[in-house]
């Protein structure tokens, strides 16, 4: 029942089919059946007695990226540095489920502190694509994505600084959704880089992540970045006509000079994709996007993600909470502290992010990478000026195979790689759909609309979802 | 020999009065270690910080009362560095965009006024208060987060007592506002000194030194004054003054070296993420300007140019708001300012510092202050009558106006005086007689008016009236 979708499930619930207790050991005993395989949990937790919330979600068992604060339920952020840490306070988002009477069954394992696009670098091991177990499922949501790709849970929330919600539910055939900044209230989120963190989720359909998105979007006067509340419902306008909405892609990133042939399919399902917009009445048309600034994306993504967040885990020190190594005066504590907690490929991040925030750098590298990102935001935004959103492969490729990726820059995919950081940079409504399968393993298509717009972005993506006829996809075992 | 002119900046950090913290919803008090703090104070992971609105408009009332530019929209940054007084491993400032800029306080130093130009005061967090014991030491998380303004001067103080000036003024205009109870001794204050030499024909400013925290007006004079000769002592050697941060050493009177230019930290000072910039909407200004008090230079002005009242004593009833604020109450009453003035300078706050009390110890109202000051203007009571029914007033916890009805009213009718005079003339024939003798007994007979009517005759009247009935002999 738990790989079905919410309207399903609710209809279950509500005739007496199933109760929420069995829908919860049936999610909790899948978690421990995959769990070996794909490690998608770093907790699995028992049943508490759920709040009566009355809302679509009541009785609903779901999961949360283990960088969601949940009060007296560990959360370690897939860190040895918060490996024993158990928060005073609960998250918005989770508070907001829980009054609706959804049910948390565990917290997922992620890329360290939601930094990697890999789901390999959690403390408790590698997280596997359920597709296929010799690939990755991608980051830094790995076990949400591969959770609900798996139906452990019917929906699991994620967090997006890069693409870190969006990429891994193209590699693992699920709906992946990241808000505008300010929809979902960040208190509780563990912070990665502010500007361009987000929360988001993992669901079947466009509109089980619509019947989500209206329980846990809204202003939070913990958040002052939290947009004000809008009176309106994204489930109810899922359905309204898309006919003359205009859409484009970025001709410098579809243009590929590679013989790769998996590219090729990829883009075959993409322009596939843009039939099926065509035949639902929309015009899809190629854009020219400046080429330097696309290929700046990358680098000036780095530079002000490390930025914010070597200062965002300043407070890993191991003095008022946490881990902690003792040493004979506090700088030896907290410097013991950190070289201990944090993976090497953290600390790279760190010193690669003071390194830019210094006095003698700053302007040349943290600040021009602003700029950089400031001038990709305006261009967009006087695209969303003529075109109601941008579609685009959600990745240049399928999931990768373990031992395959480096953390190098690579020319070759560069563009088709990195573009989903442009929906971050701008805090634009961001949201990608499986389109079908190359080489047997999913593919994805991405729709990114204009800041505020979120309803039409789920509009235009359910319309979308319906005519490929991959809603609803899970990958069943045996 | 060369002559040296100090060069000195400081930079003033006063901890606001709130009912919650800068950025949490934890209380702004001291109480118990460690109680009065929230998950955003220590720095929990997730946590987000929300802009406090009263430590917005109180900073916004320094800012004005300093005469500063204020910014059109309000931003903060982050300074980064790791101590574990600092649980975030930042603290939330301004540093591009400060909510006061260019600003000035007017001092009076030995009767000569300056104009000491403010850099800028910007709002920001205060850190835990840490103690350090013989091997190990103590966080405490209250003070963590509570609103700090920090006022920076321009370096244009040319002296230890122009420092002191200024920092009483400021401090003064603290008080004034209400901001912060403004106490040193509580580290509500904490000041940063620099200081540098230049001689007397160069423009160039002198390599500056730093002392941090201190925590007394005392202490920042003598820091200056002991940093002054310290480096005169080293220019005049032939020496070099290395830029560097100095602590002050109370006990010993001299300073030590702490850390040079070479280990000065950089904050990587970057936007803060989490605040979106704030609209300072004129409005709210308004709303400010609207509340806030006249502060000590102005009231100082209107009372030597409006009430006549001697720059001195006009300086001594503005330097604590509650006694101006008293002052201005009684007269507004219509008792006369400047006898008014007379009574408190000159009488009340003597009594107060001999009996060991303050201004706030006095519960006499206004309107009765003002009564017994119009019936010393009238003549109907003397000077010293008011002093006399203060005393009893204030020595025996009794109403003012009742005191002032036992002791009764001033005698200063003409005709009663005459008659007074008369009577005593007939119960002393032996005067008379010395009189008509040539004897100049006029003091001898006004002691006896004034014994028998236990001093209530208008002394002046009297005098007059008794020349008049002695030439009538």
């Amino acid at each position: 029942m738990t790989n079905k979708l919410i309207d399903e499930i609710r209809d279950a619930l509500d005739s007496r089919l199933v109760t929420s207790d069995e829908l919860f050991d049936e999610s909790v005993s899948k978690a421990y059946k995959y769990q070996d395989k794909f490690n998608c949990f770093v907790t699995i937790l028992d049943k508490k007695k759920e709040k009566k919330g009355n809302t679509v979600l009541q009785g609903i068992p779901y999961a949360l990226k283990d960088n969601i604060s949940t009060k007296g339920i560990l959360t370690t952020a897939s860190s040895n540095i918060l490996k024993d840490y158990i928060p005073l306070y609960d998250a918005t988002v989770y508070k907001k489920l829980m009054e609706a009477g959804a049910v948390l069954m565990g917290k997922t394992v992620l890329d360290e502190l939601a930094m990697g696009g890999t789901g390999t670098t959690g403390h408790t091991g590698v997280v596997r694509n359920p597709w296929n177990e010799k690939r990755m499922i991608g980051g830094s949501s790995a076990g949400s994505a591969a959770a609900v790709a798996l139906g452990i849970v019917p929906f699991a929330l994620g967090s997006d600084t890069g693409d870190s919600i969006r990429k891994p539910a193209a590699y693992g055939g699920v709906v992946g959704y990241k808000p505008t900044y300010g929809r979902i209230s960040r208190y509780g989120l563990f912070a990665f880089a502010s500007s361009l963190d987000h929360m988001g989720l993992f669901a079947r359909s466009v509109k089980d992540v619509s019947y989500v998105m209206d329980i846990i979007k809204g202003h939070d006067d913990r958040d002052m970045t939290s947009l004000p509340d809008e009176d309106i419902s994204y489930v109810d306008n899922l359905d309204n006509d898309v006919k003359g909405k205009k859409l484009f892609y970025i001709k410098e990133a579809v243009e590929i000079d590679n013989d790769s042939e998996e590219l090729k399919l990829i883009l075959d399902n993409f322009y596939k994709a843009i039939d099926e917009c065509k035949s639902l009445g929309m015009e899809v048309v190629e854009v020219s996007f400046r080429k330097d600034l696309l290929e700046a994306i990358y680098p000036s993504y780095m530079c002000i993600s490390c930025a914010e967040a070597t200062s965002n885990n300043s407070n890993l020190t191991g003095i008022p909470f946490g881990y902690r190594v003792e040493g004979n005066n506090v700088n030896e504590i907290m410097m013991k502290t950190r070289t201990e907690g944090f993976s090497e490929l953290i600390k790279r991040r760190f010193v690669l992010g003071s390194y830019v925030l210094q006095k003698e750098n700053q302007e040349k590298l943290f600040l021009n990478a602003c700029r950089i990102r400031r001038l990709i935001v305006d261009n967009m935004n006087e695209l969303f000026k003529e075109y109601d959103a941008l579609i685009m492969p959600s990745a240049g490729d399928i999931a990768p195979l373990f031992g395959n990726v480096s953390d190098k820059l690579s020319d070759e995919y560069l563009i088709l790689g990195n573009h989903l950081a442009i929906g971050n940079f701008g805090g634009f409504p961001s949201i990608s759909i499986p389109s079908g399968f190359v080489n047997d393993m999913p593919v994805s298509v991405n729709i990114t609309g204009r800041a505020k717009e979120d309803y039409l972005v789920l509009n235009m993506a359910s319309k979308l979802e319906e005519a490929l006829g991959f809603k609803g996809q899970v990958k069943v075992d045996e | 020999m060369n002559k040296y002119i100090p060069v000195i900046g400081l930079e003033v950090h006063c901890e606001l009065k709130s009912n919650s913290k800068n950025f949490s919803t934890a209380k702004n008090d001291e109480g118990e270690a460690n109680t009065n703090l929230s998950v955003v104070d220590i720095g929990y992971p997730g946590i987000l910080p929300v802009v406090n609105k009263e430590a917005v408009r109180k900073s916004l009332m320094v800012a004005l009362a300093l005469n500063c530019e204020i910014p059109k929209r309000l931003s903060f940054d982050r300074k980064n560095y790791y101590y574990p007084d600092l649980p975030k491993g930042y603290q939330i400032t301004q540093f591009g965009n400060p909510i006061g800029t260019k600003g000035y306080v007017m001092i009076n130093v030995d009767g000569v006024e300056k104009k000491i130009t403010i850099q800028d005061t910007h709002l920001e967090e205060d850190t835990a208060n840490m103690d350090h014991l013989s091997n190990y030491s103590l966080i405490d998380y209250n003070r963590a987060g509570v609103p700090l303004l920090e006022t920076v001067t321009d370096p244009c103080i040319n002296s230890s007592k122009e420092a002191i000036a200024y920092l009483e003024a400021l401090r003064n205009i603290f008080l004034y506002l209400g901001v912060s109870d403004a106490r040193a001794d509580l580290g509500q204050i904490r000041v940063d000194v620099n200081v540098s030499l230049k001689r007397e024909k160069d423009s160039e400013l002198g390599t500056r030194v730093e002392m941090k925290n201190i925590n007394s007006f005392t202490t920042v004079k003598e820091a200056i004054d002991v940093e002054i000769k310290r480096q005169t002592d080293i220019l005049e050697a032939g020496g070099v003054i290395e830029q560097e941060t100095r602590r002050y050493d109370e006990v010993n009177k001299c300073t030590h070296f702490m850390r040079g230019k070479v280990d000065a930290i950089d904050y990587k000072y970057y936007r803060e993420p989490n605040i979106p910039e704030i609209t300072l909407t004129d409005n709210f200004i308004n709303s400010i300007k609207k509340v806030m008090p006249v502060l000590e230079y102005e009231r100082k002005i209107k009372y030597t140019n409006e009430y006549g009242i001697s720059t001195v004593d006009a300086g001594t009833l503005t330097k604590n708001k509650k006694l101006s604020d008293y002052f201005e109450d009684i007269i507004s009453y219509g008792a006369s300012p400047k006898d008014t003035s007379n009574i408190i300078v000159g009488f009340l706050l003597g009594y107060l510092n001999k009996n060991n009390k303050n201004i706030s110890d006095i519960d006499i109202t206004a309107s009765d202050f003002s009564d017994i000051i119009k019936m010393m203007t009238d003549g109907k009571i003397s000077n010293k009558q008011v002093k006399d029914i203060f005393t009893k007033s204030l020595d025996e916890n009794i109403n003012l106006l009742e005191v002032a009805k036992s002791i009764g009213t001033q005698i200063s009718d003409k005709e009663e005086i005459r008659r007074i005079i008369n009577e005593v003339f007939k119960e002393n024939t032996k005067v008379i007689e010395d009189y008509k003798n040539g004897k100049n007994v006029n003091g001898f007979i006004m002691g006896l008016v004034m014994k028998k009517t236990g001093g209530k005759v208008n002394p002046g009247i009297t005098n007059m009236v008794l020349k008049e009935e002695l030439e009538k002999l």
